[in-house]
């Protein structure tokens, strides 16, 4: 082991303190949310919150917690979270598995056949119009179909099962397996680590997407948390936001669109630090290819 | 590629199918599901060219005037249309010019801590804003920089200085909307770079070190030569969709007083087709970005490959 020298050390504090400035950074603006969201509203109107809450109290997430209309879109964006999920990571699986056999035939024209979605898309308004043309408008199937397969996570998942061992299949067929049970009994098993990766992307990516609920779904009761979220914010619908919040005092609300974030905020910041090792290694099947 | 050449046997499709129609039936849902929702809207892309009818189906509606070129020379006459391809275009290239080096320049950092477990916090805790969503972001910027309630202006009003209207006023607007998406996105980026630094070979770092090199020119000599085909791919692509807009940031960000600075197409799109109902004009718009957006990745990937590096596809 070299002995460092005095530069070198001071060097690795210079960084070590670098990093903890950039943590700061990242971390400030949610504490200061949370700081808000625990403070008394007197605190509040006076501008006096930075990062520590004063005249703490629960009493904003209590408001959302007895809000039915909050404690709803929670549960119905929870539940499509799941279902969104589980069915895109079935037709990914579905998708990428086929085109991994070089015998498939037609797997040229296949393979142009999904690129080209990827370049060129049609465009807002006749994705909007076709919508229309099949009854979607309003209905919740909208905000789980037309986003259940992304052609760049079938890829990652493709790279990752070209990692896994021709020979496995191989042997599996001469023992008279079928591609099925191929696909059941030695791949799904195998890729728990893409799975999880891509398990994630979908579901941040429905947890967090907003827009298709905004130009599709014109029904209060399906919107997903983020829109309910964004016009409680921006304050549309403020007859609906003034009767909930009863006419209350401005401070209240200020704590209480801080709480409501933060309710929105938790559940996906709870699990994607257990999921670290996994993304790590799903964006980096991403970005090289083979 | 590699291709099995061994066990290439002739078959009666008859007997293929019958070995592999498995593969055929795994696939059917999934290119179901592009033909419906990837490849059925184009036919709504004539729309571009024709004069929208509600009454009347896509095939039966009348050509537009100007051999039906009339809504793309209206777009192109028109001053909000101007106003959101232009600002497209700077504000993407904007978020590359700053947003681009800010993972690198993270992950060429992150690579020199020598604490391991103070290392893995870090990146956990860089990895947290690509977690939330644009909405909000864009409220945690309002909280931060609001001209009164907003932390950042608090605290420069405590030390004696004058409020900055951050979100209200067009220069300072565009200042936060691409500082908040450097913030996004720089942890993320960096998970990229940092895996093509832990592929460099550790010899050649013993070799620069046993010809006297010092940590930053061993940060300049071989991380970043080692890194180098990742940067160029990655900023290529960037370039290629230089016209491309996401929707779900710039929307959540607008606000009425910056509309001239913030307004992309995807959100022009939005305002004008979706909630003004000219469907027409706004087809025409979104088809102009998509051409134009295929092109650029087109000629992305072909100066890839001229200069040595992999294409992107």
């Amino acid at each position: 082991m070299k002995i460092k020298s005095t530069a070198d050390k001071v060097w690795d504090w210079i960084f070590v303190i670098f990093c903890i400035f950039i943590g700061v950074i990242c971390l400030a603006p949610m504490l200061n949310l949370l700081a808000k969201s625990l403070s008394g509203s007197s605190y509040l109107i006076k501008n006096e919150i930075y990062l520590w809450p004063k005249g703490f109290n629960l009493d904003a997430y209590a408001t959302v917690l007895n809000d039915p209309k909050y404690l709803k879109s929670f549960v119905w964006t929870v539940f499509l979270t799941i279902v969104c999920t589980l069915l895109s990571l079935t037709m990914t699986t579905l998708c990428a598995y086929p085109l991994i056999f070089d015998k498939l035939k037609g797997r040229g024209f296949i393979n142009v056949f999904i690129t080209i979605t990827m370049f060129f898309n049609a465009g807002a308004i006749p994705n909007y119009l076709l919508m229309q043309k099949l009854n979607l408008l309003s209905h919740p199937l909208v905000l789980i179909l037309p986003s259940c397969l992304s052609v760049f996570n079938m890829i990652i998942m493709r790279s990752f099962f070209y990692s896994i061992p021709e020979s496995l299949r191989e042997s599996a067929e001469i023992d008279g397996a079928t591609f099925f049970q191929i696909l059941i009994k030695i791949y799904v098993p195998l890729s728990k680590p893409v799975m999880a990766t891509l398990a994630l992307f979908y579901a941040v990516g429905r947890w967090n997407g907003y827009s298709d609920a905004l130009v599709y779904m014109r029904e209060a009761k399906y919107y997903p948390l983020q829109l309910l979220l964004y016009n409680i914010l921006n304050n549309i619908n403020q007859v609906e936001v003034a009767t909930q919040e009863g006419f209350s005092a401005p401070g209240l609300s200020e704590s209480l669109k801080a709480a409501i974030v933060m309710f929105s905020t938790v559940p996906i910041l709870m699990i994607y630090p257990w999921l670290q090792k996994y993304f790590i290694h799903g964006v980096t099947l991403g970005a090289v290819k083979e | 590629m590699k291709k099995n050449k061994v066990a290439k046997t002739r078959m009666t499709p008859r007997a293929y199918m019958k070995r592999y129609w498995q593969l055929y039936a795994l696939l059917a849902l999934p290119m179901l599901y592009l033909i419906i929702f990837k490849y059925a809207p184009m036919i709504y892309v004539q729309v571009a060219f024709k004069k929208y009818s509600i009454v009347q189906s896509v095939w039966e509606m009348p050509w537009a005037k100007n051999h039906g070129f009339e809504y793309f020379i209206k777009a192109f006459s028109n001053n909000d249309f101007r106003y959101a391809l232009r600002n497209t275009l700077t504000l993407n290239l904007l978020d590359l010019i700053i947003g681009f080096p800010a993972p690198i320049i993270f992950a060429l950092i992150i690579n020199e801590l020598c604490f391991k477990k103070f290392k893995r916090v870090i990146q956990t805790i860089a990895y947290m804003p690509h977690f939330l969503s644009w909405v909000i972001i864009a409220s945690l910027a309002l909280q931060l920089f609001a001209p009164n309630a907003g932390l950042v202006n608090m605290i420069i009003k405590d030390l004696g200085g004058e409020a900055i209207p951050f979100l209200n006023e067009e220069k300072h607007w565009v200042g936060t909307y691409i500082g908040f998406g450097v913030w996004q996105n720089f942890g993320w980026g960096s998970i990229v770079y940092l895996a093509a630094i832990a592929g460099i070979n550790p010899e050649l770092y013993e070799a620069a070190s046993v010809d006297g090199a010092g940590r930053f020119r061993k940060m300049w000599h071989v991380t970043l030569p080692g890194i180098k085909p990742t940067i160029v791919v990655l900023l290529i692509m960037n370039l290629g969709n230089i016209l491309g807009s996401s929707f779900d940031r710039p929307f959540a960000f607008q606000n009425p007083l910056v509309m001239k600075v913030a307004d992309v197409i995807s959100t022009y799109v939005y305002r004008v087709g979706i909630r003004g109902l000219q469907f027409s004009l706004t087809t025409a718009v979104g088809l102009f970005q998509s051409v134009v957006g295929v092109f650029f990745l087109l000629m992305a990937n072909w100066i890839s490959r001229r200069l040595g590096e992999r294409g992107i596809w």
